[in-house]
């Protein structure tokens, strides 16, 4: 079974993110850049079933700019086999992603997609639905839990108020949440290995996708300071400032 | 925050460089603080970092490919154990599995290279145990005064080592011993040679140590060699060489340990820096008094500048070029850059400094060894003084 990976790279999870003056987005020039932490999962989740021997290879694809290569070689050294990165210089919107994918599934004919719940840095959560909508594929989402089977996935979804279990058939697209499994750190043999992996390099037009944004941001806020804590005398003033001025309590 | 996010790795540009970093700083975010302050609390060897790092092939980064190593240069191991100090970790506990086994590279025969560099590589077997230093000669390397006396297809070893580091978590211990009488050679530092010892089944033959308590968690140790014998197939290279053997491997030896110090220097003044900036005293963060912000700042420069000397050493060694003099120089300014650094910390933590939990005084104790170990300064100083500068030979 071939498996297709979605990576994408985004501000790292551990970087405050900052504003840019004009108010049009997030800085993210000089700033340290990682692979979205889903899609680093689902990317572990590959390699575990390739290493039960269910699966024989690993595609990962990022679609965004140049320097996307590098979450791609992140995904590499990980030990996925090899990399597809769709260049796109302006912002890229899930519809367009899922396009893409679109197109790459066609041509590379995977039996599964795996893909974050979403990305941390546009919290979309649309790319993966939208992804088996056009492709008319079962979908499995926020998975926390995936066995393959014969013609099928068994997948755990985490639902409000409990989990889901679903079988699934394939071949589908599945995204996956945070608690599939803990990604694996790139081991330095794994990394030499990736810089001999190939990585083809497209755009969106000749895939034949139209990759144009739909949406305008207007504007981006910096989210307002914390205001300081105060310090109270008692457990009653505590609960008197809980009940009556931040209305947390009844 | 200004502080230094990243090095002055002009080689960041270098992607495989970055690559390197990213992945060891990923791997040690699994093991926070709270896993060294432990360790550090319980004097327990970090066995489960020491297993990370080995199992990602961190520690056989310098073993070339064909024995199962990644055949790297120094500049990237020495990125690699300045990433692992400026994570907050000490990599002292296995540094010297990177390069101990140079010695057995360079001039080991090729069955000894056939037979443990793979599994050095791999982990299965530890070399990171190295005894030259004795009781009664220390610095003063070629006047020690174990002996090694050939008999028949064995040696026979007398004498005492003094912090001899992790033999205790090693499998393979490297020896420097007397073969000829000091009054046989006619320079001192003739008739030494190196032994690779394997260490399994020693400790029934006259082979034991006692640890020594210090100021850190790092295990050293005496070692006693009571009529112990060894193989003569444990002898590397030629009989009587072995300061020569030794010698060779002290410049990859210094430009890590500079690496070390650099990765430490980043450490606190990036500690130091946030504190500074977060600590409300008179109304206002205390980084905004010069008195407070300038030592950082100073010492920042001073990690900066070493960090440039240990690219140029690290370069000129992986050019195959003589580095002696750039390696010594890197390993003194980087030492007294990481010192000076953890001084500033301290001082800017004030009590909060000498508090555990907040980890500046662990490093700050960690950081001090380099001063001495595995050379001190003023060794160092005296090497410039004669070797560079042509003045006359001070001791
Ligand atoms: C924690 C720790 C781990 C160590 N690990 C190892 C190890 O694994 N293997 C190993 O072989 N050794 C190890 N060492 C030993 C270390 O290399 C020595 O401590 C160091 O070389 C200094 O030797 P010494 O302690 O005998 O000091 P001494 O030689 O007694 O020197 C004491 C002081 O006098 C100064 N001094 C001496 N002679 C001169 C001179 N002519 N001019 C100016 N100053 C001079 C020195 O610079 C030093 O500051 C370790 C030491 C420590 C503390």
């Amino acid at each position: 079974m071939k498996v297709l990976v979605g990576v994408k790279r985004v501000l790292d999870a551990y970087v405050k993110a900052r504003v840019k003056p004009d108010g049009s987005g997030v800085v993210t020039d000089n700033v340290k850049m990682s692979m979205n932490p889903f899609d680093e999962i689902a990317v572990e989740q590959a390699l575990r079933f390739k290493e039960a021997g269910q699966v024989e290879e690993i595609v990962a694809v990022s679609i965004g700019p140049a320097k996307s290569e590098e979450t791609i070689r992140t995904a590499l050294a990980m030990g996925a086999d090899r990399g597809i990165l769709v260049e796109a210089d302006a912002e890229i919107e899930p519809l367009a992603v899922a396009k893409v994918f679109k197109a790459l599934v066609e041509k590379e004919q995977p039996e599964l997609v795996l893909l974050g719940k979403q990305a941390i840095d546009d919290d979309c959560n649309q790319t993966g639905q939208m992804l088996a909508a056009l492709l008319g594929w079962a979908q499995g989402t926020f998975i926390s839990k995936i066995e393959l089977g014969d013609g099928n996935v068994t997948v755990t979804r985490e639902v409000d108020g409990g989990l889901e279990r679903a079988q699934i058939k394939t071949p589908a697209v599945v995204t996956v949440d945070l608690r599939l499994n803990e990604p694996r750190y790139a081991s330095l043999p794994n990394i030499m290995k990736a810089k001999k992996k190939p990585v083809d390099k497209t755009t969106p037009a000749e895939l034949g996708v139209d990759a144009t944004p739909r949406i305008t941001t207007l504007e981006v806020q910096e989210p307002p300071p914390r205001a300081a804590g105060v310090k109270v005398a008692s457990v009653a003033e505590l609960v008197d400032k809980l009940r009556n001025e931040a209305r947390v309590i009844g | 925050m200004a502080a230094p996010q990243d090095s002055v790795d002009f080689a960041r540009a270098n992607q495989s460089h970055a690559d390197i970093r990213d992945a060891v700083r990923d791997l040690c975010t699994r093991f926070p603080d709270s896993y060294w302050r432990e360790s550090d609390r319980q004097r327990e060897y970090p066995e489960a970092f020491v297993k990370a790092l080995t199992d990602a092939g961190w520690l056989a980064a310098l073993i070339p490919e064909q024995y199962g190593g990644s055949g790297l240069g120094i500049t990237e191991a020495s990125i690699i154990l300045e990433e692992i100090q400026r994570a907050g970790g000490n990599g002292g506990a296995c540094h010297a599995q990177m390069y101990t086994m140079g010695t057995v590279l360079r001039h080991g025969s090729a069955a000894q290279k056939a037979h443990y560099l793979p599994r050095i590589a791999s982990g299965e077997l530890r070399l990171q145990a190295f005894g030259v230093t004795e009781p009664g000669s220390g610095t003063d390397t070629t006047s020690l005064k174990t002996t090694a006396v050939r008999k028949g297809d064995r040696y026979v070893v007398n004498g005492q080592k003094v912090f001899t580091s992790r033999v205790q978590h090693s499998d393979l211990m490297l020896l420097l011993a007397r073969t000829t009488p000091r009054d046989q050679v006619q320079k001192k530092s003739q008739g030494l040679s190196v032994f690779l010892v394997e260490l399994g089944d020693a400790y029934d033959k006259g082979f034991s140590v006692t640890p020594i308590d210090t100021l850190m968690n790092h295990e050293t140790n005496q070692v006693f060699f009571d009529e112990f014998e060894i193989p003569a197939a444990s002898l590397i290279g030629e009989e009587g060489k072995g300061f020569r053997y030794i010698l060779d491997g002290m410049n990859a030896e210094r430009i890590l340990i500079a690496a070390e110090c650099i990765g430490d220097g980043y450490w606190f003044t990036e500690r130091a820096t946030r504190y500074a900036g977060e600590r409300v005293i008179f109304d206002r963060p205390i980084g905004q008094n010069q008195g407070v912000q300038f030592p950082i700042a100073r010492a920042y420069c001073n990690v900066r500048a070493a960090d440039l000397m240990r690219y140029e050493a690290a370069r000129l060694f992986d050019a195959g070029e003589a580095c002696g003099e750039e390696a010594n120089m890197a390993k003194m300014l980087a030492a007294d850059a990481s010192w000076e650094a953890a001084n500033a910390c301290v001082q800017t933590h004030g009590g909060y400094g000498f508090a555990r939990e907040f980890d500046i005084e662990r490093k700050f104790r960690e950081t001090r060894l380099y001063q001495v170990a595995p050379v001190s300064t003023n060794l160092i100083l005296s090497y410039i003084g004669e070797h560079v500068l042509g003045l006359p030979r001070s001791y």
